[in-house]
């Protein structure tokens, strides 16, 4: 006998997403999904923007890694609070694993809120979390073909950095060709060019946050 | 990537809609899987065999209806299959604007019974 069952296999993870990001609405917290592979830069990003904006909102950052608290001590070591989850092997952080995160957040003292995913340019982009937003990072030495390869997480986000502009001059990353592929996915993306490491180009990307923050 | 939290979703919605409908067995899942969901078949059915084997599904057979990325072009409105590079120009009128209006799929579409 076959029974229609008609049901996404992801819907109890989309369904605690839909809770959590009740609940950052109800205390006026923005939250941010920031995602990319390994080593593109998420956790620089994330101390530049404290840095630049630490005056003007009160912000938090949950971290999640496979292992170790080095990204959450990184924070922690600026005076900002981070959290640190382990996923303890899972590829992606799930909607359940930041509804525990919130539970060690008071976000009635806090404006914007940094999730930063495991570092992983496939699977993160498969379950939303329940933040308002998503935004990715790619590095300049990834290469400007990953939108063609990884196409998923590119038409997910609204906002892209590419990182480490200053390599440029050693490397054949093309800007026309990471544009066209890009925009032909996802036309209403926002792309910046930044160095986290010489804070060149960091003041777009803060100007584009501070008017999210401000609607 | 994630196969085994997946199959274990499957796996419990599976159970659930059983015990729902009083049956003895789950002789089958059948599944649609989109292109871009990134799952892959033989992946989730070694997970679920291992899942399922003191539960009365242990015997079911999965099986998986898998749907092709679409693209539907912005500029003309044209909907065509997505090519093995991603993303591909209109084949229409050759521009490069696209929604994809499927691929995405995952869900569980039905369960056979005993």
């Amino acid at each position: 006998m076959k029974i229609k069952v008609l049901r996404d296999i992801l819907s109890a993870n989309d369904e605690i997403a839909a809770g959590n990001k009740q609940m950052l609405d109800s205390y006026g917290v923005l939250a941010i999904d920031v995602m990319s592979s390994p080593g593109a830069g998420k956790t620089s990003l994330i101390l530049r923007t404290i840095e630049k904006l630490k005056d003007m909102a009160k912000i938090a950052v949950i971290e999640g890694d496979i292992a170790s608290s080095i990204d959450a001590d990184k924070i922690n070591k600026v005076g900002t609070p981070a959290i640190q989850i382990n996923t303890g092997g899972a590829c992606h952080l799930d909607a359940n694993m930041l509804r525990n995160g919130l539970r060690n957040i008071n976000l009635a003292d806090i404006d914007l809120l940094f999730v930063e995913n495991v570092g992983n340019l496939v699977c993160p982009a498969e379950l939303q979390i329940g933040t308002q937003k998503r935004m990715m990072l790619l590095s300049v030495p990834e290469g400007d073909d990953k939108p063609s390869k990884y196409p998923l997480m590119f038409t997910q986000v609204e906002a892209i950095v590419v990182n480490k502009i200053d390599l440029l001059p050693y490397s054949d990353f093309d800007f026309d060709n990471f544009h066209r592929t890009v925009s032909g996915l996802n036309p209403s993306v926002r792309i910046f060019k930044a160095s986290c490491k010489t804070g060149d180009g960091i003041e777009e990307w803060i100007s584009w946050l501070k008017s999210e923050l401000g609607k | 990537m994630h196969e085994l939290a997946v199959t274990q979703n499957i796996l419990d919605i599976a159970l659930e809609k059983a015990e729902e409908v009083q049956a003895r067995k789950i002789t089958g899942i059948n599944l649609v899987i989109g292109d871009m969901a990134g799952i892959l078949d033989d992946c989730v059915q070694f997970y679920f065999d291992f899942l399922s084997k003191d539960s009365i599904a242990s015997d079911a057979l999965l099986s998986f209806e898998r749907i092709h990325t679409r693209f539907l072009c912005r500029a003309c409105g044209h909907t065509y299959q997505a090519g093995d590079s991603l993303p591909s120009k209109c084949p229409r009128c050759g521009e490069w604007g696209v929604e994809v209006v499927a691929g995405r799929e995952f869900y569980i579409d039905s369960i056979e019974v005993d």
